[in-house]
């Protein structure tokens, strides 16, 4: 089982962070463009889902996945997105996505006053308590994929 | 001129909560508004800086807020107002406003609080009639909602510090704030 990536969007669909691990695979456009794209598509998949659902729905958008790979959606009250691509193998991982949303991006981000809400986030320890974070996860590991 | 807002003198005339570190906050932030009386000349013009700063503090309390509770989005306004008074005040401030004088449209509310706890050492001058000592909480409240789509409007419209009985927060739904794709795009 292996995390692919790991992206924050802000509830205006900029990028807020990006990082990968295991991607062996590229776009082959630029990483800007890749982020509206992205943007563009959980956006569609949002009203998509709210639209199409017989019922109503409580959390909405979850994950989706293909023959190769699983995307993991978390969206806050506040608009923050959190999406983190792993492999068919992983479970659930709303909590996952929860738990750097409160511990880290809150920790990091929104106690730290110079850190600007809404623009690309610049903060490295932050991104060294992502990247160790998600290495920790008893998923992580590459060897068992 | 000295203006001494906050004063221990008058802290023992107050109910102990226990609470030496809201202690600190009360003081610290009447310190800030002795301060603000000092750098402008009159209260509008302190009221507006102090709902301002309240309005920076809101934006990002309430993603610890969310964080730290286990609440997610609000279906209609009474929701929201029992959440603000109810978890949002008791986690931050420690007391449990209650929530009255809904309008008939349920989009207006007021807040009644039997103590602030940021008045807790606080005289006014007479000549401070217009300040609005504790218009942080306007900011801050109103900041918040923005965060998730409430456009609302906040004022108090009875304060104790101004000879009322009680302290009351008046809140009014103004509109929801959509969320728009971002131009320029496909």
């Amino acid at each position: 089982m292996t995390v692919h990536n790991f992206y924050i969007f802000d509830r205006n669909g900029s990028c807020l962070h990006y990082s990968e691990w295991n991607r062996k695979k590229q776009a082959g456009i630029s990483k800007e463009e890749e982020f509206k794209l992205m943007y563009g598509m959980l956006f569609s998949i949002r009203s998509f889902i709210s639209k199409m659902s017989p019922l109503d729905m409580k959390d909405g958008f979850l994950a989706f996945q293909t023959s190769r790979y699983k995307l993991h959606y978390y969206e806050t009250p506040t608009g923050i997105k959190l999406v983190m691509n792993t492999d068919l193998g992983v479970p659930n991982c709303r909590d996952t996505l929860q738990q750097i949303y409160s511990t880290l991006y809150v920790e990091y981000i929104v106690r730290n006053p110079l850190c600007v809400l809404g623009e690309s986030l610049q903060s490295d320890l932050f991104n060294s308590k992502l990247d160790s974070f998600i290495r920790a996860l008893p998923f992580f590991s590459v060897r068992a994929a | 001129m000295t203006i001494l807002f906050p004063s221990l003198a008058k802290r023992d005339s107050v109910t102990n909560r226990g609470h030496s570190n809201s202690e600190l906050f009360t003081l610290t932030y009447g310190a800030l508004v002795t301060q603000l009386c000092k750098d402008y000349e009159n209260d509008e013009e302190v009221n507006k800086q102090l709902d301002k700063m309240g309005y920076n503090i809101g934006v990002r309390l309430i993603e610890d807020f969310l964080a730290r509770s286990s609440v997610g989005r609000c279906h209609d306004f009474r929701e929201t107002a029992d959440v603000i008074a109810k978890v949002a005040f008791k986690m931050y401030l420690g007391i449990t406003p209650s929530v009255t004088n809904w309008s008939p449209a349920g989009d207006e509310f007021s807040l009644i609080l039997e103590s602030n706890p940021l008045v807790d050492f606080v005289e006014l001058p007479d000549n401070h009639s217009n300040l609005v000592y504790s218009s942080l909480l306007c900011g801050v409240l109103r900041g918040a909602l923005e965060m998730v789509q409430m456009a609302v409007d906040v004022r108090f419209a009875q304060d104790t510090l101004r000879g009322d009985n009680v302290t009351e927060i008046r809140m009014k739904f103004i509109k929801r704030i959509e969320e728009n794709l971002p131009a320029g795009d496909e």
